[in-house]
């Protein structure tokens, strides 16, 4: 039933090595991945592990050093700056452990800019811009700026800054990370309240409860190499590591 | 576009004091510039009128090559000779030749001791000719007719200027030249020239009685027939006055000159000065560009996460060196805006100044092509410091910017 669903981004036999004077980090080794169309997924691993970089790969915001990442069948690698740069505007929102709002910009004026960067027009950017802000109960801050709000109001901005350009991939680093559990919470909330109505999420994070209290399948990074791989079957987790990679590289040919 | 002009201004209100220090160089430079170029049509006036240059068919004769030209009328040993404006009259493209004394001398009203220039004024038909030719007329009184004697009409300083006297001199009274009296007949009205507002006017005779002239005169006032003939004509007289005077080319102990070439010598001058401001602005606004691209260097930096940022939410490099590169023109438009403001306000009062102080009448004028001008070059020269810097933003990687 799994290979039912239209696949969003695959990560075959990935590596990504960083040169640090003379010798090489593996940041990640040989990683697969399979993120399918309204999944719930969280990259769980400590620091170090890799999981930035994982993000950074799977956001089309780097590419790999050997293997393919495909975003939506498009092998990214295959890709310009520019494109690069277009099709994540496009596909991907995303989320920051520090919100990431730009300082000088109003709360509607930072939701408005990831359209500004695709042509949207003025009028049209406003008004999804504001429809926004009420989805994440901020329709009265629009014209706030990020520091007068607190970190659980500038979060939930992040989020539907993240839906300006109707992404098909919601994801988000760390999320709850600068927030207390309270606040986090709630922003946790709106995300699982999105993958209800159909947005695939992907959050990267370092705490297991919280991979497993809302993800629906949950990668396990440690080193730099994918440990093992669980889905939610009932209420318990299962290991289906061997499933992911049959599935990544069974129709992997490209 | 627009959209990055309103991100650039966005980003702009909040810049610290230090990106507008930076500012001074580019403000400095467009101020000097615009405000010297408002000025020079201001100054070229004044400076021409000061000296009497006026745009009729006259050319002057005067003793004393061009190389030791002083004022009228001093240190000349071998003077002009009323036979000389007598031969110069009789060359086929001159009108009329007027032989003319300009004397210094001692001037007295009210107990106080002035001194200044007294111009001879010729009977006759001629009498008109200098009267054109200084483009003056009577403000009070009248002007000086054949047959007065012992009569004067004074320049607008004696009548206006009561720190020459303790006060003003009028139409009636009496002043004592060279210890002799004369009755003041008339005022001329304002000229806005020095010399002609201080000057004093008498008729040839008492002129020439009085500072004991004989045959001798100072200039020689040519009227030329056309203004198509200026050029032969300056040449004929100087033909002419070499052979009298027994000079070879280029050793001439005599100068002809015509208004064109007195202009000419003025706006050489001027031209001097404003090329030696235009260096100083040039270096100043290399200066303020020099600035910008420091202060946008330093925001590239600063906004690195920024940068990452946007690129994470779609921005491609083309996106993000526009907005980086707006960013940094609107600097120097910025700085261009307070410099051609101010330029415009020293323009303004310097010509103010000008009408006020020497008594010329330059109009006030903006020039809208310079303002634009001026503004579109100090966004075009904060555009191009920006471009490096711009480039550098352009080429952040995200995952390193976003990192900060």
């Amino acid at each position: 039933m799994v290979t039912e669903r239209k696949e969003l981004i695959r990560l075959r036999n990935v590596s990504k090595f960083y040169e640090m004077g003379n010798s090489v980090v593996k940041a990640l080794n040989e990683v697969n991945l399979k993120v399918y169309e309204g999944e719930f997924v969280a990259i769980m691993g400590p620091s170090g592990s890799g999981k930035s970089t994982a993000m950074n790969l799977v956001g089309s915001l780097d590419v790999p050093t050997h293997g393919s990442v495909f975003l939506d069948e498009i092998d990214i690698s295959t890709l310009g700056e520019s494109e690069l740069a277009q099709i994540r505007g496009k596909k991907i929102g995303f989320i920051f452990q520090s919100f990431n709002l730009i300082a000088n910009l109003t709360t509607i004026e930072n939701v408005m800019l990831p359209m500004m960067f695709q042509g949207t027009g003025i009028d049209k950017r406003r008004k999804k811009a504001e429809e926004l802000l009420k989805l994440v109960d901020l329709g009265n801050r629009g014209e706030h700026y990020p520091g007068e709000l607190s970190g659980g109001q500038r979060q939930r901005v992040a989020i539907a800054r993240s839906l300006a350009n109707d992404p098909e991939v919601i994801l988000a680093d760390e999320p709850t990370g600068n927030l207390d559990t309270k606040t986090g919470a709630i922003v946790m909330e709106f995300l699982e309240k999105m993958n209800r109505e159909g947005k695939t999420i992907i959050i990267v994070t370092h705490d297991p409860d919280l991979a497993e209290k809302y993800a629906d399948v949950v990668y396990w990074l440690k080193d730099g190499i994918l440990e093992k791989v669980t889905k939610r079957e009932g209420k318990r987790f299962v290991d289906v590591t061997k499933k992911v990679k049959k599935a990544v590289k069974g129709n992997g040919v490209k | 576009m627009k959209d990055y002009f309103d991100l650039s201004v966005k980003n702009l209100r909040h810049r610290g004091i230090r990106s507008w220090l930076t500012l001074l160089g580019i403000f400095i430079g467009v101020m000097a510039v615009v405000s010297l170029i408002s000025l020079g049509n201001g100054l070229q006036a004044a400076v021409g009128a000061q000296f009497g240059i006026s745009s009729t068919e006259i050319i002057t004769v005067q003793a004393g090559g061009l190389s030791s030209a002083g004022p009228p009328g001093t240190g000349v040993n071998n003077k002009l000779t009323r036979d000389d404006a007598e031969a110069i009259g009789r060359i086929a493209s001159v009108d009329v030749a007027i032989p003319r004394i300009l004397a210094s001398g001692k001037i007295e009203y009210n107990d106080k001791v002035s001194f200044g220039m007294v111009g001879s004024v010729p009977d006759g038909e001629e009498r008109k000719v200098v009267y054109d030719t200084i483009e003056v007329e009577a403000d009070s009184g009248r002007m000086l007719k054949d047959g007065d004697v012992g009569k004067v009409v004074l320049g607008w300083n004696f009548y206006k200027d009561d720190s020459i006297f303790g006060k003003e001199v009028v139409v009636g009274k009496t002043v004592l030249i060279q210890d002799r009296k004369f009755e003041v007949v008339g005022i001329m009205g304002k000229k806005g020239s020095f010399m002609v507002d201080g000057l004093v006017l008498m008729n040839d005779d008492d002129v020439i009685d009085l500072f004991d002239y004989g045959d001798d005169v100072d200039l020689i006032v040519a009227k030329v027939k056309d203004k198509s003939l200026m050029d032969r004509a300056k040449e004929d007289i100087e033909k002419l006055m070499r052979q009298r005077r027994d000079v070879d080319v280029g050793k001439e102990d005599f100068s002809v000159s015509t208004p064109d070439a007195m202009l000419d010598t003025v706006n050489n001058i001027l031209g001097g000065i404003q090329a030696f401001i235009i260096i100083i602005a040039s270096i100043s606004i290399l200066v303020g560009a020099v600035g910008i691209v420091n202060t946008m260097t330093t925001s590239v930096l600063e906004r690195r996460k920024e940068i990452g940022v946007m690129k994470a939410i779609g921005a491609k490099n083309s996106q993000i060196f526009m907005q980086f590169l707006i960013e940094s023109g609107l600097l120097g438009l910025a700085g261009g805006f307070i410099g051609v403001v101010l330029g415009v306000l020293i323009g303004i009062g310097g010509i103010l100044a000008i009408n006020n102080w020497i008594g010329a009448e330059v109009a006030l004028s903006i020039d809208f092509v310079l303002v634009g001008g001026a503004l579109v070059g100090s966004f075009l020269i904060g555009a191009v410091a920006g471009i490096v810097p711009a480039m550098n933003a352009a080429n952040q990687n995200p995952v390193e910017a976003l990192r900060g």
